[in-house]
This record gives structure tokens, C-alpha cells and sequence, in this order.
């Protein structure tokens, strides 16, 4: 993984295009199959590349603009690549009135990356999420899946040095 | 009568049947429920929530174009409420629109304008942000100014439905949707054929024609001599622009129109139609003969041929070598003409065409289509645009005399007008085809069968000394991608086949007036009625017998398919296939 560049495409021999190639076979002309398709292309390489919704677009006969589209409608599916650990600010109504703002400030400080973007290292990407129900905690983030609650800006660091 | 259904709608007693919606239903009772996104068969998705009604013991509003009639229903379709309804959700469109109607293209013809006006709704009711698009200029058919997009999706609805291209989509979410091609690539990169038929049912000034007006009035003003020629299609629509009835038949008028506005010659592409079947069929004859490529796939449709590019290139062997009646007679007008009647030299002819088409802009502008600088039509002009020349000259179509085409460019036979409808290639080639080969005449000249605007039409001649010829037509991409997926998988042969890219061919083509009734069908039939009646009462139906095409040849081109022919009037393509970036 490591020395695979995160910015662009990937490379023609990447195991991972016939793998992809593998898995949309069942799929082959299939319209109706793109979400599903899709999913399993992110699950393969993390996010869905350009090249990959064209070979989306290609095997499901599906137009690429379509394509594209569902791609960006969803915010499940990612069109930049994503670090190893996904961290997501909850940005809920009770969150952000208990400071998930200065939370989410201080993670762009430390990370040295602005909200949607990935470290340089490939280690960390910064999302914002949608309530995840734990309001009683505010403010919340999680990291992959674990939940960090209560937190205040100055608590941060620590927590991103565990990963 | 089991299934109708009875209802009441503002009172009035309907009784409609089974599956009809409570838009059709109240249009039975004389009740024209505004709609916006609405468009009959194609786009019916309830998105603008314009069309609301009141269901009695129903909670809230019901979008009627959508809205199935039930046994006993109560409609209202005129209360506050309602009014509030609709006036709110215009209000809300216009909050995030240009507004900026009097120097839009659609001014007058916007339906959202209309709907602003009907509604009498306040444009500054909402103040928000606005959204800020670049405009898509990458392409001489078509422009794409998302700022005045509603997103109704009647665009995508018929790029994707009905011709298949899938070129336009819905992009991104919330605040930041726009329709727009594959990954934010402009139009250019993408693989559409520039049909228009997005430009065609948009509603307001998002999509639309690429205008050449103003720089045809330059060349006009700048003392070119500058020559014009229309396509069979124009002259049955363009009257809708001026009042006439729909398929008004307006060829005099139209052509005195052309010479007020200061054309130094008006010529008419049915003359390059006809030498386009003598090309043609004489390719088809030596196909069949020799055992060339078949089915021989007809070419004149630029939309048609940027589709096959992009999407079936192993198709390209079977299209005609023929380059299209525009770029025919553009050769002729840039070569035969200057040289051998006007006597002008290159520099000083400028050659302009008017066609029911985007995709000819596009044509026009192709590499292949010029021989060194000289391209062979110089600016290409929608029948929507001309329409708009005429208006800002203070031309009323309408009042005009008839005048006649300059010869011999001019000249033409009914086999070449009925080249505007589907099914019209394909029936002027078989009449010279049969003459030629059976040696003797052909009795029934009207071959029915590959007539209307039915999207795939299927004949079968004998012609003596030949045997039974098979023929296809289909008309609309989605069609043609139907009948060329047949041909691969063998479940048909055909000899020839025509094939055109805008629905009912080009008298429903991208650049045609947009139809003032929702009722596009039978404006399309009205056109098509038209174009069959001037053919019918021509003395001359047959491409072979053209007085002036048969001089040509013989003073200027030599032998049909000969060498001067096949460099001027024939051309080659290119596959493109579906993601064309991927040949840079």
C-alpha cells in the first residue's frame, strides 16, 4: 500500500484491475447493479477513481455520467483516495452547540489538512459526519470505528497519537 | 368502457379511463394545470411540484402529473392554498436563477418566464445565494449555461431514454447539483452526439443552440458574397415561428425572406439531396454487386454519425462514404459555383446553410469536411435562428411573397424534400436504385411502408435483375441502438439501412422551433404530412431525373463515384469510442 500513489490513478498492472474485473463480470450489462458495483470497486480500492467509474460505466453499460452521478449524490462513496483512518466529526445539532467547530478546528491544525482532504502520509482523512446518536457525549468524533466523546480541542493530540 | 373511471375535477364530472393521471383528467375537463418539469411519456417524475392539486380527505398537495385517477376522486385544482403552492415553489426556483430574462435567448419563449407570469409571482420573494456555473462553450453545437437550469431533468430524461447517448446527468447534490456530462468534463470531451434534443425540450435558456446569427450578419455586412441553403425540414417548420399553422408549407416565402436579409444566392440542399441518392445508390449498387460491406448504413445525419463514432465504431465500414447534403453542396458552392458560374474567387464566397439541426453545426466544423483552409460551409444556422434573423429585420414570414431558388443550385425533385423525414433517404434511393438496376420505371413511387414516424420501419423490394432487397429504418438513437444491436446479434439482414438521430428524423430535429403545443406528435405529423404533399405535387420524384444534377456530372463531375465526385462530395470518419480522452 505504501508505495502506491494516493493522488491519481493507478497503475495498469495493479493486481486490483483484475480483480475489479473479477467482480463486476456477474454484473455484465446489469443497469440496475451500479450501486452494488460501485460499493465493491470502493471496497477494492478504497475510492472510486475515474478510471474505475469508466470501467463501472463500461462492463454495467451504464452511461458514465450516471456513473459519476451516483457516485457524488451518495457521500458513502469517496472520489479522492482516503487515508487508513477515517476520522468523521459529528456535526449534529447537539454537537455542534457543545463546540464541534473548535474540534473540528483543531483536527485541521493537527493534521495540517482542511475538512475532506487526507494527510500527506496517506494516514488520516477528516469528514464530517451526520448525527451518530451519542449526543450525550457531545462532542463527538469517531475514528474508524472507534468513538471519542466529551472532547475538548486540547484533548486531540493525544488521541490521534494512538494511530 | 369496464376500466374507465369517473371523477370530479373543480366540480366538473370526467370520465377517463383506467392508468390516465389527474393532469390528463382535469385537461378533459378543460383545466390546463401548469406543469414545469412535465414531459408527456418521457419525463413524468413529479420533481417541480408545479402541477399540486387537492385530493379531497387527502393530506397536504398531490402532484397531478404523477397522480393515477381513482374512482370517485374530488379534484381541486384552483384553491388559495394551491395558488400559494405553486407561486412559492416558482418563487423558489427564481430565488436561485439568473433573472436576467431580457437578454436570455428563451425571453418570451421561457416556460419558466410564463409560469412566473401566469402565476404573477414575485422574482425577488427569496434572497439567497446563487449558484455560479462556468458556461460550457466547448462546442460549436450546443450551449450549456447551468445557471438558468431548473433541474427538471426533461434533458437527461431524453438524452438517456430516448436516444441512449446518456451524455447529460445529475451531478453532485443539494445546493451543488447540476446536469452535467461524465466527471465535470464539458460537452466537447464527452461522447454526445450534439442532436439537441436536450436543447429542444429544455425550458428555459440552459441548453441551447450555439447562435451564429450575429456572425452571418457580419458576413452579410462585410460585402461578402455570401450564399445560403436550406434544408428540406426548414421549410415546413419555420412558419410555427411566424404564426402559420404547424407544418405550413413556407418554401417562397422563406427563400424572399433569405434574399431581404441579403443573401447573394439562395439554394436549396435538395439539389445536393438528390446528387447525395445518386452517390448513394450507386455505392449500394456496387456494394451489393461487388460483395461489399452491408448493410450499407446511410450518413447524412451528423448526430447519427458522431453516435456510431462514439458508440458502435465497428459499425463505421458500414456507413455510407457520402458526406451529407450540407457538406455536398458546400463543396459545390466553394468549388463548381466559384469557379464555374459565379466566377468569385475562394476568399470572397462565404457559405452559409440553415438546417433543423445542432449536430450540422458540428459537421460544418469537422476536419474532414474542407479541403485545406477552405472549410465547406462557413457558419450553420438553426431553423430557430433564422427565425430569429428574420425578427430582428422586421420580416414577417407570414406576409411575404413566394420566391424562387437560384439555379442551378436550386433545383430539385421531390426525391430530395422528402430527405427532412424519417424513411426519406432510404425511398428516394430505392427510386433511383430500382430505375437503375430494373432498367425499367417504377410503377408505385410512395413506398409507405418506410414511412411516419414509427421509431423502426422494416420494407422488403424486389427489383428485377437484383432480387429482394431488405431495408430498415430507425429514427432516434434509442432506436438505432436497438436496430444496430439486431444486426450484430444476426436476428436481421438488411441490405440498406437509414438511419437518423433526432426522433421522426429531421423535421423533429435539435434545432427545429420549439413546438408551441405540448402535443409534439402531431406538430411532428403536421411537418411530416408536409414534406410528402410537396414531393407528391412535384413534377419531378425522382433524384436521376434532376435536370441540373444530370448537368453537373456532365459538365463538372464526371462519372457518379468517379474521382472528382469521390474527392469532393465523399468523406471518411472516426472512431471515437465511449470515452474519447482515452485516444489523446
Amino acid at each position: 500500500m505504501t508505495d502506491q500513489c494516493k493522488c491519481c490513478s493507478f497503475k495498469e498492472t495493479d493486481p486490483r484491475w483484475l480483480e475489479l474485473e473479477r467482480i463486476l463480470e456477474p454484473c455484465r450489462g446489469d443497469t440496475g447493479a451500479l450501486i452494488q458495483a460501485l460499493h465493491k470497486a470502493q471496497d477494492l480500492f478504497g475510492f472510486v477513481s475515474p478510471e474505475v467509474q469508466e470501467k463501472v460505466a463500461e462492463v454495467l453499460n451504464v452511461p458514465l455520467s450516471e456513473v459519476y452521478g451516483v457516485a457524488t449524490f451518495y457521500s458513502l462513496f469517496s472520489l479522492k483516495p482516503r487515508g487508513e483512518n477515517k476520522i468523521g466529526v459529528c456535526l449534529g445539532t447537539a454537537c455542534y452547540v457543545r463546540g464541534a467547530a473548535q474540534v473540528l478546528a483543531e483536527l485541521e491544525k493537527q493534521l495540517n489538512i482542511k475538512l475532506n482532504d487526507t494527510t500527506q502520509d496517506g494516514k488520516f482523512t477528516l469528514e464530517i459526519t451526520r448525527c451518530i446518536g451519542a449526543c450525550g457525549l457531545a462532542p463527538v468524533i469517531t475514528i474508524n470505528e472507534d468513538v471519542y466523546g466529551r472532547l475538548q480541542p486540547d484533548k486531540i493530540k493525544e488521541i490521534l497519537d494512538k494511530y | 368502457m369496464g376500466d374507465n373511471i369517473k371523477l370530479t375535477v373543480d366540480g366538473q364530472g370526467v370520465e377517463v379511463t383506467k392508468g390516465t393521471t389527474v393532469l390528463q383528467a382535469a385537461k378533459v375537463a378543460g383545466i390546463e394545470i401548469p406543469t414545469l418539469c412535465f414531459l408527456e411519456k418521457i419525463n413524468e417524475i413529479g420533481a417541480c411540484r408545479v402541477c399540486m392539486v387537492q385530493v379531497q380527505g387527502w393530506r397536504g398537495l398531490q402532484a397531478s402529473c404523477v397522480l393515477p385517477v381513482q374512482e370517485g376522486m374530488v379534484i381541486r385544482t384552483n384553491t388559495p392554498e394551491i395558488r400559494q403552492a405553486r407561486r412559492v415553489n416558482i418563487e423558489l426556483i427564481l430565488s436561485n436563477h439568473p433573472n436576467n430574462c431580457l437578454t436570455c435567448g428563451r425571453n418570451t419563449t421561457c416556460e419558466l418566464q410564463k409560469l412566473a407570469s401566469d402565476l404573477h409571482v414575485n422574482a425577488d420573494a427569496y434572497k439567497g445565494e446563487k449558484s455560479e456555473w462556468p458556461l460550457d462553450l466547448s462546442n460549436p453545437s450546443l450551449i450549456r449555461d447551468p445557471n438558468k437550469c431548473i433541474l427538471c431533468r426533461r434533458c437527461v430524461a431524453v438524452c438517456h431514454q430516448v436516444q441512449s447517448v446518456g451524455a447529460l446527468s445529475p451531478v453532485e447534490r443539494g445546493f451543488g447539483s447540476v446536469i452535467s456530462p461524465d466527471a465535470n468534463r464539458q460537452l466537447a470531451e464527452a461522447a454526445c452526439a450534439y442532436c439537441g434534443q436536450c436543447a429542444a425540450v429544455c425550458p428555459t435558456g440552459a441548453l441551447a443552440e450555439v447562435d451564429n446569427t450575429e456572425i452571418v450578419f457580419k458576413a452579410i455586412g462585410d460585402k461578402k458574397h455570401v450564399v445560403v441553403q436550406v434544408a428540406p425540414a426548414v421549410r415546413v417548420a419555420i412558419g410555427e415561428e411566424f404564426g402559420l399553422a404547424r407544418g405550413a408549407i413556407s418554401t417562397g416565402q422563406m427563400v424572399t425572406g433569405l434574399r431581404m436579409l441579403g443573401f447573394s444566392a439562395v439554394f436549396d440542399t435538395d439539389f445536393a439531396a438528390d446528387l447525395t441518392i445518386l452517390e448513394e445508390a450507386h455505392e449500394l449498387i456496387e456494394r451489393v454487386k461487388w460483395g461489399g460491406k452491408l448493410p450499407l448504413i446511410t450518413s447524412c445525419s451528423p448526430g447519427w454519425v458522431k453516435f456510431v463514432e462514439h458508440f458502435y465504431p465497428e459499425f463505421l465500414p458500414n456507413l455510407s462514404s457520402c458526406k451529407s447534403p450540407q457538406q455536398m453542396l458546400g463543396a459545390l458552392i466553394k468549388s463548381y459555383y466559384a469557379t464555374d458560374v459565379v466566377k468569385l474567387p475562394l476568399e470572397q464566397i462565404y457559405s452559409v446553410s440553415v438546417m433543423p439541426c445542432t449536430a450540422k453545426k458540428y459537421e460544418a466544423s469537422r476536419a474532414e469536411m474542407g479541403h485545406g483552409n477552405v472549410q465547406d460551409v462557413d457558419a450553420v444556422l438553426t431553423t430557430r435562428e433564422l427565425a430569429r434573423m428574420f425578427r430582428i429585420a422586421g420580416i414577417d414570414l407570414a406576409r411575404l411573397p413566394a420566391g424562387e431558388f437560384d439555379m442551378p443550385l436550386g433545383m430539385s425533385t421531390g426525391a430530395g424534400v422528402i430527405f427532412g423525414a424519417s424513411g426519406g433517404v432510404m425511398e428516394a434511393a430505392l427510386r433511383t436504385a430500382f430505375e437503375w438496376i430494373a432498367g425499367v420505371p417504377l410503377e408505385k413511387l410512395d413506398l409507405v411502408a418506410v414511412r411516419g414516424l414509427e421509431g423502426v420501419k422494416e420494407a422488403q423490394i424486389a427489383i428485377p435483375n437484383l432480387g429482394l432487397v431488405k431495408v430498415a429504418v430507425a429514427n432516434g438513437l434509442g432506436n438505432a441502438r436497438s436496430l444496430l444491436e439486431r444486426i450484430k446479434d444476426k436476428e436481421v439482414e438488411y441490405h440498406f439501412v437509414e438511419i437518423m438521430a433526432c426522433p421522426g428524423g429531421c423535421l423533429g430535429g435539435g434545432g427545429q422551433p420549439r413546438s408551441r403545443y405540448e402535443d409534439n406528435v402531431s406538430t411532428k405529423q403536421a411537418r411530416l404530412e408536409s414534406i410528402y404533399k410537396i414531393d407528391r405535387e412535384l413534377p419531378l420524384r425522382r433524384s436521376h431525373e434532376n435536370p441540373a444534377v444530370k448537368k453537373l456530372y456532365a459538365e463538372y463531375l464526371g462519372s457518379i463515384g468517379g474521382e472528382k465526385a469521390h474527392h469532393l462530395l465523399h468523406t471518411t470518419y472516426v472512431a471515437r469510442g465511449r470515452f474519447p480522452w482515452r485516444n489523446k
